[in-house]
């Protein structure tokens, strides 16, 4: 069943327009990696789905509801789940606190996410902003499981962040597909760990999807035309 | 034992320890000034929930003070002169019974602040501020010229209104009776700042989208506790009425509503006794410098502006330290 779908998606910064025509499904349980340059818009994408910014042709369906007047609230609550870029934290909250904030009824709890993130459960009285870069990126997946989403969507999530710790998001979000069946929608640059944890791959160019296929295929020829590696 | 609820537990005995020193010394006065202290304290604990932790800077929190005094006033004054209140689509019988009069200034002012909060939280910084003021001034002129509730002179009740098993006409059973209100209502306000709904209230006011991608409306949660604030505020303007046995426009004026920011700004902004304190502060430098001078307000301008200039966390910021992660 197809859980997220994008038709010829364009969206526009006041004068400025950066998507051109984006196509992309999420099917229910499967990982989708968007990937794409610098500034290809797979940021873009990510804030038109999750609302955080109209789109001005084209049509975002979730769960078969037709998103286009849904407010990013409401968005949130129809079982849209993000990780945004740059971890964004509540700071000035706990780490329990930013956990309870944002909780919704369902499979993930407290126990849940404290079993996935152990160090979570170490600096549960600790201020948010007080954290490392990958305890803040652990909170931040921590809190969009709270919200018990059926798409889970990671801008950028392990950008800055120690191979160690990336390696450890990298397990914990395995570890999450597999145990709950909860779908993905990936961005992130490095193609080795997508290749380990995504079925398909969408590429974007210049605010256009110009690539759609199994992960597997994403090598050679594809990889050095689109993604410069 | 944290500083700070070391000095909330010192600030929070204090007023009955004065009650009841006063009561030694046979000074029903200073018992008085105690429950004038508690009431102004809880109207500035209805307004700290939105405007400390929700942000929301109204200069209207009159209005909802004057709503529960007129809802005391009315209710009694009905009740003094056995005419029942004629409401057009139905009548009802005036009362003396505190609690009735309280649920009816708690209701009265939740839905004043629901009608105001839906218009004004469509707005934000300066425009929010201006329109709760607004609906202050319409308040306020509304009542001066209602001359069935004694329009600019105010309305005077006899006799305060009864409390079951208490002799309300009694200084320190009537403050007990205020003092236990303000507790309660402190305690759910702990509870509320502690629930999820007081988290992500105080993270809409930091950053509101942020708050929005994990499916919660910042419009709504400012409602919510633009709602309970207005209430107790509520509640206290009708204890208010029943200490002074009289309610007028004044209630409304803005000055009331600035009052209770400037308890909340000395005590501190955000903390669950920052009210408390500051309101205590007022009554007792009200009470002493307004001896030495008529012009004392100056004198109280003048630490205000050292509070905001020096001690930005207010007396308890400046004694404990502006540690609260939620200030």
């Amino acid at each position: 069943m197809t859980l997220l779908s994008l038709d010829s998606i364009e969206a526009a910064y006041g004068a400025a327009q950066a998507l051109f025509g984006v196509d992309l499904s999420v099917e229910e349980g499967e990982v989708l990696a968007l990937m794409g340059r610098n500034g290809m818009g797979k940021s873009t994408t990510i804030r038109v789905i999750c609302r955080l910014m109209k789109h001005s042709a084209g049509a975002v369906q979730f769960n078969g509801q037709d998103m286009a007047r849904v407010p990013s609230h409401l968005a949130a609550r129809a079982g849209l789940g993000l990780v945004p870029e740059g971890r964004r934290v509540f700071a000035r909250l706990t780490v329990r606190e930013n956990l309870i904030a944002a909780a919704r009824p369902g499979p993930w709890d407290l126990r849940k996410v404290t079993c996935l993130f152990p160090r979570l459960a170490e600096r549960s009285g600790q201020l948010a902003g007080h954290l490392s870069g990958g305890e803040q990126q652990m909170l931040a997946i921590g809190r969009a499981l709270m919200t018990n989403p059926r798409l889970m969507l990671l801008d950028e999530a392990t950008e800055g962040l120690a191979p160690v710790v990336r390696q450890e998001i990298w397990i914990a979000l395995d570890a999450v597909r597999r145990d709950s069946g909860l779908s993905l929608l990936v961005v992130d640059k490095s193609l080795a760990e997508l290749g380990r944890v995504a079925d398909r791959a969408v590429i974007l160019e210049r605010g256009r999807s110009v690539w759609s296929g199994p992960m597997a295929d994403v090598s050679g020829d594809i990889a050095n035309t689109y993604l410069g590696v | 034992m944290q500083r700070e609820t070391v000095l909330n537990t010192l600030v929070f005995l204090a007023l009955p320890a004065v009650a009841a020193i006063a009561l030694v010394l046979d000074e029903p006065f200073t018992i008085t000034l105690a429950t004038r202290a508690a009431i102004l304290a809880l109207a500035a604990v209805g307004l700290n929930l939105a405007l400390g932790l929700g942000g929301l800077v109204s200069l209207g929190h009159a209005v909802f003070f004057g709503l529960g005094g007129y809802a005391m006033g009315i209710l009694a004054s009905h009740a003094q002169s056995y005419a029942p209140l004629d409401l057009g689509l139905f009548v009802i019988e005036g009362t003396k019974s505190m609690p009735v009069i309280w649920l009816t200034a708690v209701v009265v002012s939740a839905l004043a602040a629901l009608l105001i909060g839906l218009l004004a939280l469509r707005t934000a910084g300066v425009y929010f501020i201006m329109i709760t003021l607004a609906f202050g001034q319409m308040f306020y002129y509304f009542t001066i010229s209602w001359p069935a509730y004694g329009g600019e002179d105010g309305l005077s009740i006899y006799v305060r209104n009864s409390f079951p098993g208490l002799n309300t006409l009694d200084p320190i059973q009537f403050f007990g009776l205020v003092f236990a209100v303000l507790a309660i209502v402190l305690f759910i306000m702990g509870r509320i700042e502690r629930s999820a709904f007081g988290l992500a209230l105080g993270t809409a006011r930091q950053n509101a989208a942020r708050v929005e991608t994990v499916g919660l409306s910042p419009f709504h949660l400012r409602l919510v506790a633009f709602v309970i604030s207005g209430a107790v505020t509520g509640l206290a303007g009708a204890l208010f009425a029943d200490l002074n046995r009289f309610v007028s426009p004044t209630m409304f004026s803005w000055q009331m509503s600035g009052e209770f920011i400037v308890f909340i700004v000395l005590g501190g902004i955000g903390r669950l006794f920052g009210p408390v304190v500051g309101a205590c502060l007022f009554v007792l430098l009200e009470h002493l410098l307004s001896g030495v001078s008529e012009f004392w307000l100056i004198y109280l301008g003048a630490i205000l502006l050292f509070v905001v200039l020096f001690a930005r966390g207010g007396v308890i910021g400046a004694l404990v330290g502006r540690g609260g992660h939620h200030g």
